[in-house]
C-alpha cells in the first residue's frame, strides 16, 4: 500500500511535527547558544567566549549547591527505592493483603497532591516537631515525592513477570532471602533501577519544597538558580544551565540505554 | 512467593503518614488557627483566612467583599484548563504521527519527545525567560524581518505563563496518548473507511473516542501540576500576575501569614479532589456504559 493512499494518514501531520520539535528544542539550543556569548548581556551578542564557564567553575556558592543537591538526591534517591521496592514486592507478589487499593494509592499519594500542597504539609511539621536541620529536613521531603516514582516503574516490572523461577527457587529449598537475593532481584534489576533514576532526576530537580524548606545552608542547585535568575540574566546562568542540560542528557541516555539492555536481555 | 508479609509496606505507609497525610490534616488546622506575629500562628480558632480570601478589612473595621483571591482562584483553573486543553491538542497530532513511523525511528522519536523533560524544571523556565525577555530572541526576530518594531512587552502576562506551563508539561500528556494510539487497530479505522466515512468522521468518531483514556489519564498529569505550578507565576508572570501556587508560597515566604496560606491550600486541594472525582466518575460510568 502506498504512503498516500494508506488510510490512517492524514495530511499536515508531518510538518506539524517537524515545528513542533523544533519549539521543544529551540530554547534548549538558544539557551547553549547564548552561554557562549563574551557580553555581559544575555542577548546581546558581541563575540565568542569561554569566560562564564570559568566563572561558573569558580563559583563556589554554586558548588556548594551542587553538593548540597547531590548530597540529597543520593540519601532521597536511596531510601525511595528500598522503601518503594518493599512496597511493591507486597503489594504485587504477597497473597492475602488486605486493603491492596488503598494502600496502593497511599503509596502514589504524593502523585495525586500538587507539589506547593507537600511543600507547605512538611514545612509546618517539620516546624512543629521542631526540626531544624536543612539537609534532614530536605532528605525526608524528598524520599516522600520521590517514592511515587521509584514504585511505578518496580511495580510495572515485577507485574509484567511470571513467577516460575521464584517458585522453582523455592523448590529447590532456596530461602526466600535467597530467592529475593539471586532471583527475584535480578530480574526486576532494570525496572529497580529506571525507579532509581526516575526518582534521582525528580530529587534533583526539584524547586517548591526545597524552596520552602531553604534554610540553615542547605540550598540546592534549583534554589540557587532561582536566585541568580532573580537576580537578573547573565551568560553565566546560562553556562551553569547548559552544563546542567548536558549533565542531565548525559544521565538520561545512560537510564535508557541501561534499560533497553536489561529488556532485551530478558526477552530473549 | 508467599514470603513477602505485610511489614514490607510499612515503611512506605509509615513515610506518608507521617509525612503527607497527617501533615495535610495539620494544615487544615492551621487554616482555622490565627495568625502569629511573626509567621507561625496560635492555635485560638477562627475563621479569618477563610474570610480573608473573600473579604478584606478596611482600617477603621468595615468589612468589605474583595474579589483579589477569587480572580487568583479563577485564573489558576483558567490557565490550568487551558495548559491541558493546549497540551492535548499538541500532544495528539504529535503522537498520532509518531506511532505511523517505523519501529526504529519510533522509539528515537519517543525519546526525543522525553529528553527535554529530564532537564532541569528551572532551565527550561528559564530558557523561556530569554527567549520572551527585552531583546529576546522573538523581539530580535522580529524587528530584523521588519514585520513590526512595536511588540509590547512579551513576558509577565498571561500568555507567557501558559508558554512556559505547555512547554513544562507537555511529554506528560505525549506519553500516555502514544500508548493508547498504539493500541489502536488499524483494522477498525480501514472498516470505517469502507463504510464511507470521511477521513474527518472517522477521526471524530472512531480515532479519538478510542483514544480517551490515554488523553484522560494525560490531562490528570498536566492539569495537576498545573494547578500548583510556582516557578512560572513568579518568572514569567513576574510575580505580579498571581496564581495559587505562588501565592501560598507568599504566605510562607515574605506575607507570614501561615493560616491564610493554609487556607488557600486547601482550596486548592479541593480543587484537584474536584477534578480527581469528576475525571474518575466519567471513567466509572463509560466503564458501566461497556458493560451494559
Amino acid at each position: 500500500m502506498s504512503h498516500r493512499h494508506d488510510v490512517r494518514r492524514y495530511r499536515g501531520l508531518g510538518p506539524f511535527a517537524a515545528l513542533f520539535f523544533l519549539w521543544l528544542y529551540l530554547p534548549i539550543a538558544v539557551v547553549i547558544f547564548y552561554s557562549f556569548n563574551e557580553n555581559r548581556l544575555v542577548s546581546v551578542w558581541s563575540g565568542f567566549s569561554l569566560k562564564w564557564y570559568a566563572a561558573a567553575f569558580n563559583n563556589d556558592a554554586l558548588m556548594n549547591a551542587v553538593r548540597t543537591s547531590l548530597i540529597v538526591a543520593v540519601i532521597a534517591t536511596t531510601c525511595a527505592t528500598i522503601i518503594a521496592l518493599m512496597a511493591a514486592l507486597v503489594l504485587i507478589r504477597a497473597e492475602g493483603v488486605r486493603f491492596r487499593r488503598i494502600s496502593e494509592t497511599i503509596v502514589n499519594l504524593p502523585l495525586v497532591l500538587p507539589e506547593i500542597v507537600l511543600a507547605v504539609a512538611v514545612l509546618i511539621l517539620f516546624s512543629q516537631i521542631g526540626l531544624a536541620n536543612g539537609f534532614l529536613k530536605l532528605a525526608i521531603a524528598h524520599t516522600t515525592f520521590c517514592t511515587p516514582f521509584a514504585f511505578l516503574p518496580i511495580r510495572a516490572r515485577l507485574q509484567g513477570m511470571e513467577t516460575d523461577f521464584e517458585d522453582a527457587s523455592a523448590d529447590l529449598y532456596a530461602s526466600s532471602w535467597t530467592t529475593f537475593r539471586r532471583v527475584t532481584l535480578p530480574l526486576i534489576a532494570p525496572g529497580v533501577f529506571a525507579g532509581a533514576m526516575l526518582a534521582f532526576v525528580i530529587s534533583m530537580d526539584d524547586f517548591i519544597t526545597s524552596n520552602m524548606l531553604n534554610s540553615g545552608g542547605a540550598t540546592t542547585l534549583p534554589v540557587y538558580i532561582f536566585g541568580l535568575i532573580r537576580q537578573g540574566t547573565t551568560p553565566e546562568l546560562n553556562a551553569i544551565s547548559t552544563l546542567i542540560i548536558l549533565v542531565s542528557l548525559g544521565v538520561a541516555a545512560l537510564a535508557l540505554f541501561i534499560q533497553s539492555r536489561g529488556g532485551s536481555m530478558t526477552d530473549g | 512467593m508467599r514470603e513477602f508479609r505485610i511489614w514490607g509496606l510499612l515503611p512506605a505507609q509509615i513515610l506518608m503518614v507521617a509525612t503527607l497525610i497527617v501533615p495535610v490534616l495539620i494544615i487544615v488546622a492551621v487554616s482555622f488557627a490565627t495568625r502569629g506575629p511573626y509567621g507561625g500562628f496560635d492555635f485560638v480558632p477562627t475563621t479569618a483566612a477563610y474570610r480573608q480570601i473573600l473579604f478584606t478589612e478596611g482600617w477603621s473595621g468595615e468589612v468589605e467583599f474583595n474579589p483579589q483571591y477569587l480572580i487568583i482562584i479563577a485564573r489558576t483553573v483558567l490557565l490550568a484548563t487551558l495548559t491541558t486543553l493546549i497540551c492535548m491538542v499538541l500532544a495528539f497530532p504529535v503522537a498520532y504521527w509518531i506511532t505511523l513511523q517505523k519501529r526504529t525511528a519510533r522509539t528515537i522519536l519517543l525519546v526525543a519527545v522525553t529528553l527535554p523533560f529530564w532537564v532541569s524544571m528551572i532551565v527550561r523556565v528559564y530558557a523561556w525567560l530569554i527567549i520572551l525577555g527585552n531583546d529576546g530572541v522573538i523581539e530580535k526576530t522580529l524587528r530584523l524581518t521588519g514585520i513590526t518594531d512595536d511588540i509590547g512587552s512579551l513576558l509577565f502576562n498571561n500568555r507567557a505563563m501558559l508558554v512556559g506551563m505547555v512547554y513544562s508539561y507537555i511529554p506528560l500528556m505525549i506519553l500516555p496518548v502514544f500508548a493508547s494510539i498504539e493500541k489502536l487497530d488499524p483494522a477498525l479505522i480501514e472498516a470505517s473507511h469502507d463504510l464511507h466515512a470521511s477521513r474527518a468522521v472517522t477521526l471524530r468518531r472512531v480515532i479519538l473516542p478510542l483514544c480517551w483514556p490515554g488523553l484522560a489519564a494525560g490531562a490528570i498529569l498536566v492539569f495537576v501540576p498545573s494547578l500548583g505550578a510556582v516557578l512560572e507565576p513568579i518568572l514569567l508572570g513576574g510575580g505580579k500576575i498571581m496564581m495559587m501556587g505562588n501565592l501560598i508560597q507568599m504566605q510562607f515566604g515574605g506575607a507570614r501569614n501561615w493560616p491564610f496560606g493554609a487556607a488557600v491550600a486547601i482550596m486548592l486541594m479541593c480543587v484537584v479532589m474536584a477534578f480527581l472525582l469528576f475525571n474518575g466518575l466519567r471513567a466509572m460510568r463509560k466503564a458501566v456504559g461497556e458493560m451494559a
